[in-house]
């Protein structure tokens, strides 16, 4: 499957980027100019963590697209988080830059600059900052190609930004705040899970025609560390991934709270439970269709994210599911989330969705 | 480029105050007044009178309606023959536009990006702490003098062990007003305890000077059961309600509107107070630091919006954050009185805020002032400034610039302090520190019931149903969760 969803894309797409003029995302044909699958990527490679990988797909970007730009706050000495280290060293300032302290800004400019035909790709400091953007994201870059009948587009834009906990980041630096976007009809939210990962599926939004919010999970920034192929290749968009294999219940989430569901399924199996665990990857449009083939296998399904729990994107998953699957579901759909209160500093070991708590929701489905 | 902008900056500061104070020639009472602009343009008569004529009523101003006007009816009548076209009128030719006239001229004339020369910095004490001669400030008593002096040095004490608590890994982070004491301190002193306080978060020294206590500082730090902001946000997100001092938010530059909203209502209330807020370079450029300005300004409030422009946003220099004159210009544009001020000079901060207070309140209006100053120490403590910045530049401001050195000179010129006194404070103040610390970090956290208060002013049901599911996990596991924290 991995090795199925690994594409390389290397000179071909060069080549393709270089022929595209001004203004020229409306097609929708990034998809298909994607060259062919290479079987066996997914193996080999460095192992590097995620903002290495990250910073990887952003030189590959920039060094296959002459139109691509990278901004945002501080990223010219590398940023916060060091995913745009060296970059401007190797492009230079007129493509990687440092923008002023604005977030409305910096989602203005960069829809602007797609909109004349370039992949503008922007940096929000962290998600619990994207709120000054939001009326940009939202309004202005989510209808630029519905309103104007196709007139305009802007998908060439990607907003890179760092979500959830770490651990010490209190109420502004530990949000997951995807479900607002995907509550946005016109944009994609992707989150990887891992450094791989990261990198396909960066390139992937980057290249897509469609303007994409791409939030990276900061606690693994460092911590996961896996092989990341060197060479260009992306993940599809729009499409789930069976991660581990199983018969009693369906487990679905993404980005870092993955680790914590492989844990818990690895612990349900001492337990007798075979859990079959599922990385969304992409939020909107999601893939209801391997979501929906599991659960009809297993009867069960349990959602789990970081954001607190009401209105989060796993209310709109259990909703789907009970409508495709009411005959096939055995127990209610269980959602392990964030608490409904703000992100708190000392209080987060009891507002995160714990391995122990996805375990004691799990033997509560399987037991219904 | 920063660097070179800073220390140009700098030296150039002594000489631009110098020329400042000659244009202070003879005391017009008040004295502060004697640098500010000309009265506005835009005073209520101008509005009143583009009110009563409608919006956009192009004419030629013929003066029948405003006094101020009468002086042009001579010219009038000729005037009156000509084409009714802008472009071909004489300089007599002016249309009444809301805000007042405006003339109209021949020549095709781009108003400059900016002015020839940059606008001068307010400074009373020179680099070896002797105030400027000729140099108008408000007067301090040798006990606020003293206040101000043990405090700026508490601040910076404060700074020093709690960063060392940080590397060390007792407290989650932290992040030092090194650098800025002076505009911590002095501002602080220059205002009434009822004005209200909306910091960004490198004003603790504010709070300070209210008479938060070190202990209180600790506490919050620490998130302990004690802490007013019950353990919720992050270190040095401090606020008092008691002290007048709002809760520190890390978004940037969101407290500015909320700062017109305060004085709007200290206005109604007639208070005798004003609010004021802190923020950086780097808010400048957030769309709030212009809405809040703008709205000052149309509903008359009695705000003092601080600038620290400390040179840096985390790892962006100003130069490329703005590419004005810094950020006491933006206030023009608004139709904001402002000043620039040396940053690193108490007196010259606690003169500025001083007189910026007594305009805001007596004349219901915003006040801008820029304080130019240098961010000493790393941004916080998830920062390595010497990545983006280069050492002599750091060292120049720690050693050459200290604002707490320059003020301990004047102070101890006035025969007010000595060396005894000095290693007094700050051993007194060293071993208070490390006893709050101690205290702090013994003391339990705030309660698990607490993570679900405050999210309203009454826990709804579906906290109440979280409340009881978090007990029972906690029952089962209770490895996974922290021991200082009561259940
Ligand atoms: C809305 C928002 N965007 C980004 C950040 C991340 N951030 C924290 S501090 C900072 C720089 C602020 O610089 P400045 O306003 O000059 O204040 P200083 O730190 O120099 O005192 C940035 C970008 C934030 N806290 N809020
Ligand atoms: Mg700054």
């Amino acid at each position: 499957m991995a090795a199925r969803a690994l594409r390389e894309a290397g000179r071909r797409r060069r080549g393709w980027a270089a022929e595209v003029g001004r203004r020229c995302f409306s097609g929708g044909s990034a998809g298909a100019a994607v060259a062919e699958t290479k079987e066996g990527a997914a193996g080999g490679g460095k192992a590097v963590n995620l903002f290495t990988a990250v910073n990887q797909a952003l030189h590959i970007a920039l060094d296959t697209d002459p139109r691509a730009y990278v901004f945002g706050e501080d990223v010219g000495f590398g940023g916060v988080f060091r995913c745009t280290t060296g970059l401007a060293d190797r492009f230079g300032k007129n493509r990687v830059f440092n923008t002023p302290l604005c977030e409305q800004g910096i989602a203005g400019f960069a829809i602007g600059l797609a909109a004349m035909g370039n992949r503008a790709i922007a940096e929000i400091q962290f998600a619990d900052y994207i709120f000054p953007a939001f009326d940009q994201i939202v309004n202005e870059a989510a209808k630029f190609r519905y309103r104007s009948g196709n007139e305009f587009n802007c998908g060439g834009l990607t907003i890179r930004t760092p979500y959830g906990a770490v651990g010490h980041g209190g109420h502004y630096h530990s949000q997951s705040p995807e479900a607002f976007f995907c509550h946005v009809p016109g944009l994609k939210v992707v989150i990887p899970r891992s450094p791989r990962e990261a990198k396909g599926l960066l390139l992937a939004s980057i290249r897509d025609p469609n303007p994409v919010v791409f939030f990276e999970p900061k606690w693994l920034y460092r911590l996961a560390v896996e092989e990341v192929p060197e060479e260009d290749y992306m993940l599809p968009l729009s499409q789930a991934e069976v991660i581990r294999k199983g018969s009693d219940i369906t487990l679905i989430g993404w980005g870092a709270q993955l680790g914590v569901l492989k844990e818990a399924c690895e612990d349900a199996a001492k337990d007798g439970v075979s859990c079959e665990l599922i990385d969304l990857k992409t939020l909107i449009p999601w893939d209801k269709e391997t979501v929906e083939a599991s659960v009809k296998k297993t009867g069960k399904l349990l959602v789990s994210h970081e954001a607190p729990i009401t209105g989060g994107f796993g209310a709109e998953i259990a909703a789907s599911i009970a409508e495709r699957c009411f005959q096939r579901l055995e127990a209610p759909v269980a959602r392990v989330c964030g608490l409904d209160t703000p992100f708190p500093l000392v209080y987060e070991p009891f507002y995160m969705p714990t391995k122990n708590k996805v375990l004691d929701a799990i033997k509560a489905t399987v037991n219904y | 480029m920063a660097a070179l902008w800073l220390a140009r900056a700098s030296s150039q500061l002594a000489r631009r105050a110098a020329r400042s104070l000659a244009r202070h020639g003879e005391p017009s009472p008040p004295w502060f007044l004697a640098s500010a602009p000309p009265p506005p343009v835009l005073g209520p008569p101008a509005v009143e009178r583009s009110r009563r004529r409608g919006f956009c009523s192009v004419r030629r101003f013929a003066g029948e309606s405003s006094a101020a006007a009468a002086a042009a009816a001579a010219a009038t009548a000729a005037v009156e023959e000509e084409p009714e076209n802008g472009f071909a009128a004489g300089a007599d030719q002016a249309i009444d536009f809301p805000g007042g006239k405006v003339s109209f001229v021949a020549e095709m004339n781009f108003l400059p990006d900016s002015q020839r020369e940059r606008i001068n910095c307010y400074r009373v004490l020179d680099d070896d702490g002797r105030t400027i001669s000729d140099s108008k400030f408000q007067e301090v008593s040798k006990e606020v003098a003293l206040k101000m002096y043990s405090e700026m040095v508490t601040l910076q004490i404060m700074d020093t062990i709690f960063y060392e608590a940080q590397r060390q890994g007792r407290i989650s982070f932290y992040l030092t007003s090194n650098g800025e004491e002076a505009i911590n301190i002095a501002s602080a002193a220059a205002l009434s305890i009822d004005d209200i306080v909306l910091p960004q978060y490198r004003e603790p020294g504010v709070l300070l000077w209210r008479g938060f206590t070190l202990q209180e500082f600790a506490n919050q730090c620490f998130g302990n059961k004690l802490d007013y902001g019950k353990g919720r946000q992050m270190p040095i997100h401090y606020g008092s309600n008691r002290l007048n001092y709002f809760t520190v938010s890390s978004p940037i530059a969101t407290q500015l509107p909320h700062a017109v909203g305060a004085a709007y209502s200290l206005k109604m209330d007639k208070k005798d107070a004003c609010a004021i807020t802190y923020f950086g370079d780097g808010g400048t450029s957030e769309g709030d630091f212009h809405a809040a300005l703008n709205f000052a300004a149309v509903m008359e409030t009695p705000v003092i919006f601080f600038c620290r422009n400390n040179g840096w946003a985390i790892s962006t220099p100003t130069t490329e954050q703005f590419r004005s004159d810094g950020v006491v210009v933006r206030g023009q544009a608004y139709g904001i009185r402002g000043i620039r001020v040396d940053g690193n000079d108490a007196l010259a901060v606690y003169s500025a805020v001083h007189a910026a207070r007594e305009m805001a309140i007596t004349e219901g209006r915003p006040i801008l002032v820029e304080a130019l100053t240098y961010r000493v120490g790393h941004h916080s403590t998830s920062d390595d400034s010497t990545k983006y910045r280069p050492i002599d530049e750091i060292e120049h401001w720690r050693t050459a610039r200290d604002p707490i050195s320059r003020y301990r000179k004047w102070v101890q010129g006035n025969g007010w302090w000595s060396d005894a006194e000095e290693s007094e404070l700050r051993s007194r103040v060293r071993k208070e520190l490390l006893q709050a610390i101690q205290v702090a970090e013994r003391m339990p956290k705030p309660s698990v019931a607490e993570l679900f208060t405050d999210v309203y002013d009454q826990i709804p049901s579906n906290l109440r149903e979280q409340d009881q599911l978090l007990r029972d996990t906690i029952m089962k596991h209770p490895a996974d969760y922290p021991t200082d924290v009561p259940v």
